[in-house]
């Protein structure tokens, strides 16, 4: 492979912190260093004092395959991961039927080399069909090449069998991914409870079911001693049980989802689908706290949480209407509102969409050092644009921004070196 | 005119002088129903779809009524939700109709918010008979004209609603009108069944009834929705009707011409005593059965001169 010389480039350096003028330079699909001179025969690409910044590691991408290639299929996954500046996809096993064995975790994995442009690694059930009860081979998807466990969406209310789960998973070095929610309470609510849900008359849950969740998973975390990361904290209220388990020594992590970090629980306005989530969106306080947790660092990764789904799931009634959004491509230019708004820098964004995610799941990415792979993306976070859905790559058309105004377009994307994407 | 809506979707989207201008004709369609012959023409050559995807007798009767009275063609169509689930979607259940041209489109709903749905999809006119636990507008605009009937005015007053407000549609459409109209609002109900954040709508919240009912000029009653519970809300009928229920003693606590009020049907001696109920110095529940189908005569005609008028401008667009 050839040598490239990023030069008029403003890194993004997010293990420094550092957001300045500099020079990269890559060879075999390797960082050699930054602020280096061009290696002789090296390809020079001028970023025009744009930003080059590590790619985008999304902990938490639903692809449709198998069982669901109509909605995302790892080629369209892929493409618009790269477009977006996901270099790493992290993918979720709610499938159909879920990645819950080793012979259907090496069908994806294969399935994913052969299909998509970027980097995917395959989270697995952490228990059979997902349905809380019996683990899964945790071993054999560890050999497989799982990279978490998890039942996504799925609340386990078979405390003693999670328990279990969690002290084998504990064995093995596994990482456990929870869905911090108290299931009864939350079942069947599209809302969250407040002034909002009871002028639409929708069925809401109270933000407390998040930290009932999370507290009864913290304390099966303080017992077994396993590896946990919370998929998605979004409400204040959760914040001081994270704090008090971190504090403890517990090992803990914990992430969010750009929605929740962009829009609110008004934003559903008159019955609007695309806004419907899992967890639902919630108040603009329970907003800017997590804003804040994230700049403190109480909470560690944001990712997309990308849900493919089809306009027949979302053409109905919110209550039955599906939840989730596609993001793979909106990721960044929805974080760019937390630049421009003056919450977040442009280091501390891409600590979370990329160094610690990569550092958390134990992947040499996140990084623009020596020996980093050359996962990179170049963007411009001022370009201004208005969203059309329909331009999206994705098979499912479902975002909350259709139409939106946003800044921040993704220049270029490579992986170990190799051009993915261009504008 | 002051009504300008093209839907009658909630209470909400719409301004004071539109709710009166909607009393106001409903005051004139009153007379018109106690003749002997109620026939008038407005509605003449239309054709009006009651879709009801949850059961109901008397809303559906009081629309159906209410446009033949307008002179419309009616068709009822009794979707229960179950057949709906087993394939066609509502989308396609509106499209499928709106195919076959209807002029006014009544439609109840089981989930909030799907009338609205229903109503980008179509070309006429729809009216929300109801969805989920959203707004039930014909209910508050026929309360309102019951009340302004029986106290002279729709403003000032002070309006206890009682009950199940949580599951309750009707109260959410009153609280709304009420509020718009400048009356006081107390809500009365057992903290399970009262939704979180109401009080930011301007009203005060009560448990105890009798506190709640101090100095009420108008005593509304709110079914208990049983078929939209899941259980455990309330530890017994009996007890709620001893806290809860409506009878002489705790009425006497509102003020002396205070008047009782309930959207039906009735659960007697659950949230209201039945002699009560019938005590025609006192109860006006029969009364708002009558201003039910002359609001909705109202309503219907009002929609039906813009969809006249938004149609003549079409073809005057396509002439020019």
């Amino acid at each position: 492979m050839s040598t490239l010389h990023f030069h008029n480039a403003r890194l993004i350096d997010p293990e420094t912190g550092t957001d300045a003028p500099g020079t990269l330079t890559v060879k075999d699909g390797v960082i050699l260093g930054q602020d280096g001179k061009a290696p002789k025969g090296a390809t020079l690409i001028d970023c025009g004092g744009k930003c080059l910044a590590p790619g985008i590691v999304d902990w938490g991408v639903k692809i449709g395959e198998p069982g669901e290639r109509h909605r995302e299929s790892f080629r369209s996954a892929g493409l618009a991961a790269a477009a977006g500046g996901v270099t790493t996809i992290i993918a979720r096993p709610d499938t159909l039927p879920a990645i819950d064995t080793p012979e259907t975790l090496e069908f994806v994995t294969r399935r994913a080399q052969e299909s998509a442009p970027v980097r995917i690694r395959h989270m697995a059930a952490l228990t059979k069909g997902r349905e809380g009860r019996e683990m899964t081979e945790i071993g054999f998807l560890l050999d497989a090449g799982a990279i978490a466990f998890t039942d996504v969406f799925a609340v386990s209310t078979e405390t003693k069998a999670l328990s279990r789960a969690l002290t084998y998973a504990r064995s093995l070095g596994a990482l456990v991914v929870g869905h911090p929610q108290e299931a009864a309470l939350s079942k069947g609510a599209s809302t969250t409870s407040g002034k909002f849900a009871s002028l639409k008359g929708l069925p809401a849950v109270s933000p407390l079911a998040e930290r009932m969740g999370l507290e009864r998973d913290l304390a099966l975390v303080e017992m077994t001693r396993a590896r946990y990361h919370a998929d998605q904290i979004t409400t204040a209220a959760s914040l001081p049980a994270l704090q008090r388990a971190k504090a403890a020594g517990l090992d803990v992590t914990a992430g969010t989802s750009i929605h929740h970090l962009t829009l609110n629980e008004f934003d559903v306005g008159d019955y609007r689908t695309f806004f419907k989530f899992t967890p639902p969106l919630r108040s603009e306080e329970d907003r800017q706290a997590i804003i804040a947790a994230l700049a403190d660092g109480t909470i560690d990764v944001i990712a997309s949480f990308h849900t493919p789904a089809d306009e027949e799931s979302k053409r109905l009634p919110f209550e039955e209407a599906a939840a989730g959004a596609v993001a793979l491509e909106t990721i960044l230019p929805a974080a760019m509102r937390l630049y421009h708004g003056g919450h977040l820098s442009l280091p501390a964004l891409f600590r979370a969409m990329a160094l610690n995610p990569a550092q958390r799941l134990g992947l040499p990415q996140g990084r623009i050092s020596e020996d980093a792979p050359a996962d990179l993306v170049l963007f411009d976070p001022d370009a201004p644009f208005q969203m059309d859905r329909f331009a999206l790559r994705s098979k499912s058309k479902n975002t909350p921004f259709d139409g939106a105004r946003m800044e921040g377009k993704v220049l270029a994307t490579w992986v170990a070196g190799a051009q993915v994407f261009t504008a | 005119m002051a009504f300008r809506a093209r839907h009658l979707l909630g209470i909400e989207p719409l301004a004071p002088l539109e709710i009166t201008s909607v009393l106001d004709l409903a005051d004139r369609y009153v007379d018109l129903n106690r003749r002997t012959v109620k026939q008038s023409d407005v509605l003449e050559g239309m054709t009006q779809i009651n879709m009801f995807f949850e059961n109901s007798t008397r809303t559906q009767a009081s629309f159906e009524l209410a446009g033949k009275r307008l002179g419309a063609d009616v068709m009822n169509m009794s979707v229960a939700s179950s057949s709906v689930k087993k394939g066609e979607t509502l989308i396609d259940t509106a499209l499928t109709l709106n195919a076959m041209h209807p002029d006014l489109l009544v439609v109840r709903h089981p989930n909030s918010g799907a009338v609205n749905l229903l109503a980008s999809k179509v070309n006429c006119a729809v009216l929300n008979a109801g969805d989920g636990r959203h707004e039930h507008p014909t209910q508050a605009l026929l309360d309102a004209l019951t009340i302004r009937r029986a106290k002279g005015r729709i403003q000032r007053l002070t309006v206890a609603i009682c009950g199940d407000i949580a599951h309750s549609r009707v109260a959410r459409s009153n609280l709304i009108l009420l509020n718009k109209m400048e009356n006081r609002i107390r809500l009365i109900a057992p903290p399970t069944l009262m939704p979180s954040g109401v009080d930011a709508f301007g009203c005060e919240l009560f448990d105890d009834m009798r506190e709640g009912l101090k100095g009420a000029d108008v005593v509304m009653m709110l079914r208990l929705q049983k078929e939209r519970m899941d259980g455990g809300f309330i530890p017994s009928e009996r007890e709620y009707y001893h806290r809860y229920g409506l009878d002489a003693e705790k009425l006497a606590f509102a003020n002396p011409d205070a008047i009782v009020m309930h959207p039906g049907p009735m659960n007697r001696g659950v949230e209201i005593d039945g002699d009560l109920a019938d005590d025609i110095n006192r109860s006006v529940i029969q009364d708002q059965v009558e201003m039910g189908v002359a609001v909705r005569m109202a309503c219907m005609d009002l929609l039906a001169r813009n969809l006249r008028a938004e149609r003549g401008r079409q073809i005057v667009g396509t002439m020019v």
